[in-house]
């Protein structure tokens, strides 16, 4: 029988011949811890008598929840976090380098193929390069770095077919959110999935990282898309030797398998508060809008701040409107910068943070005040995600929200590109 | 092993950050976290858990993050087994290593009501709803995982392996 993309990542990582449904240990080729979750990893792995750890080289610490730390009892998580990564000699991103998963990709600590681990559920973003890569509790992590092992039941696959060209102004973040609109919630539980067709294979790799990275908003544990030459060339860019990894086979078995048809999608958005309360824009446009921001792990990379760039060239912030503009990395915000793009959200009125997640965590840098609206590029829009229970987060495009911000309610980004 | 208490009951898609709001994991002890529980969905939920009950939900109970403070949250609160339709797979994950017993059960949220009393078995994936009688099947845990379980968690079952992480 054949298999799929995880099947054989499982069956390499596990030494046995895996299939859907099996329960396996594997090993793993990458772990990465961040600063939101280290107390409890580094507590369960001190607990659990862990001297030191299984391979330092294959494991990541970033400072990146609420960098630079926000309080004193978030500092002192920090410096235990800091003191491990340096006494260990783990690959250590401090304060300032960016969203772990944007720096787990430069780094190259994630390789087409290969079986990673983090300690946040966003981590379903490598998949975007072939990587299994699944997000995992602190205790999980503790053991994973004692041992480089863990177990898994090895997933079915839902398959989800994108064809069509993009319209103007339409991105793989309506891509996706038209796609968890769709599939739901739990839509994909347990469940890898496989983004496929047309429209992926022209993507370029930081728009198939944003299909990835909402993976888990569907309850998928990776969200795999079959590594091409436009994957190696994004890695080789990056300074890395990257092979070609997995495609699945032919004749292998899948859960299910969706078609999706973008030809005439217009600009999508989450409503509050549940990801997968997705509408066109057209059914949502004129809400009045307090906070914009542009950034994180799903839309902070260069092409996001492009298209944002663009529309916000030549305009202002609509009075009343802050706009957070947070670089998903350093690599990305000297590029920025070298572009003038930093200059442009300058000139527009935004403030530009140093790279990070940002609000969307709701740790500091943006936090929300009860009854006010905001407008972001990241990937939740849960109740009481960026500070009060009684605030609203709308999930856009950094084309919608840039727009939005310019317009200062909710807006179709099409309607300034027709003015331009 | 065994557990009862009376029964809370919520609806679909749980998410971890109504479980336990992201501006309180900068707590560092648990049993702080737990005075915040359930606070972004119900406010009143610490008050009903404190002598003991068992949480029941609809489908894709503890979406969302990988906080593992959720389920601590939760065990600290008084909450004795998380019993749902359907679970958001990390938020599984991490309730068994905290030792917090959770079990899937697709007729949950149809059989259960708020305050039935509950008689739950793990071993035998049964769950008997001492109020109307009847008797739920739920998906029985594989051994490996009632082993962890049993020993309260993932760190003291590492420890009482001597530190070896365990073979299937």
């Amino acid at each position: 029988m054949g298999k799929t993309i995880s099947e054989k990542i499982f069956s390499r990582a596990s030494g046995k011949d895996a299939y859907k449904g099996d329960i396996v240990i594997a090993n793993v080729d990458g772990a990465m811890m961040h600063d939101g979750m280290a107390k409890l990893v580094l507590d369960a792995f001190h607990e659990m008598g862990g001297k030191q750890l299984w391979d330092p080289s294959k494991v990541a610490a970033v400072i990146d929840h609420v960098a630079p730390s926000a309080n004193e009892a978030i500092s002192v998580v920090q410096k235990n976090l800091r003191e491990f990564a340096l006494k260990h000699g783990v690959n250590f991103f401090e304060v300032g380098s960016g969203v772990c998963h944007q720096l787990m990709i430069e780094s190259g600590l994630v390789f087409p193929g290969g079986l990673v681990v983090g300690s946040d559920s966003h981590t379903c973003t490598y998949g975007a390069v072939g990587a299994f890569a699944t997000g995992i509790g602190s205790t999980e992590m503790a053991a994973v770095f004692l041992s480089g092992k863990l177990w898994f039941k090895v997933p079915e696959t839902l398959k989800i077919s994108v064809e069509g060209k993009l319209p103007p102004m339409v991105f793989p973040k309506d891509v996706i959110l038209k796609i968890v609109g769709t599939v739901k919630a739990d839509g994909a539980n347990y469940k890898a999935i496989e983004y496929c067709g047309s429209t992926v294979r022209e993507m370029d790799v930081e728009g198939r990282l944003t299909l990835s990275n909402m993976a888990i908003e569907m309850g998928a544990k990776t969200g795999l898309i079959e590594p091409d030459r436009k994957t190696l060339a994004y890695l080789r860019s990056l300074g890395h030797t990257a092979q070609m990894g997995y495609k699945s086979d032919e004749d292998a078995e899948y859960f299910q398998k969706l078609f999706l048809d973008v030809s005439d999608l217009e600009p999508q958005v989450a409503c509050p508060d549940l990801v997968d309360n997705v509408k066109p824009v057209s059914e949502v446009e004129g809400k009045e809008v307090n906070q914009v921001f542009l950034g994180s792990c799903t839309n902070g990379r260069l092409s996001d701040l492009r298209v944002a760039a663009k529309i916000l060239r030549g305009n202002k912030v609509k009075r009343g409107v802050r706009v957070i503009v947070t670089p998903a990395s350093r690599m990305v915000y000297m590029q920025a910068l070298k572009e003038g793009l930093i200059e442009i959200f300058l000139d527009a009125g935004c403030a530009v943070c140093n790279p990070g997640c940002g609000p969307c965590a709701g740790g500091h840098q943006g936090i929300l005040a009860s009854g006010e609206v905001c407008v972001s590029t990241s990937n939740r829009n849960f109740k009481a995600r960026m500070g009060s229970a009684e605030s609203q987060i709308f999930l856009v495009s950094p084309a919608t929200a840039a727009a939005s911000a310019v317009e200062g309610k909710l807006t179709d980004p099409r309607r300034l590109l027709k003015e331009a | 092993m065994k557990v009862s208490g009376k029964a809370v009951v919520y609806g679909d898609d749980v998410n971890t950050d109504v479980i336990i709001p992201s501006k309180f994991l900068t707590l560092l002890d648990p049993t702080e976290l737990s005075k915040h529980a359930m606070e972004g969905i119900d406010p009143k939920f610490v008050e009903k858990a404190k002598n003991g009950v068992v949480l029941v939900a609809a489908k894709n109970f503890g979406c969302g993050s990988s906080r593992e403070q959720a389920p601590l949250a939760l065990k600290y609160a008084g909450v004795k087994c998380v019993v749902a339709d359907s679970f958001a797979r990390i938020f599984y994950r991490n309730a068994i290593n905290i030792g917090l017993p959770v079990l899937e059960c697709p007729d949950a949220s149809s059989q259960i009501e708020e305050g039935d009393l509950l008689s739950i078995n793990l071993d035998e994936g049964l769950i008997v709803n001492e109020t109307n009688k009847r008797v739920i099947k739920a998906t029985k845990l594989p051994g490996f995982i009632l082993e962890i379980l049993q020993d309260g968690g993932l760190i003291a079952h590492i420890k009482k392996k001597g530190g070896k992480i365990r073979d299937l």
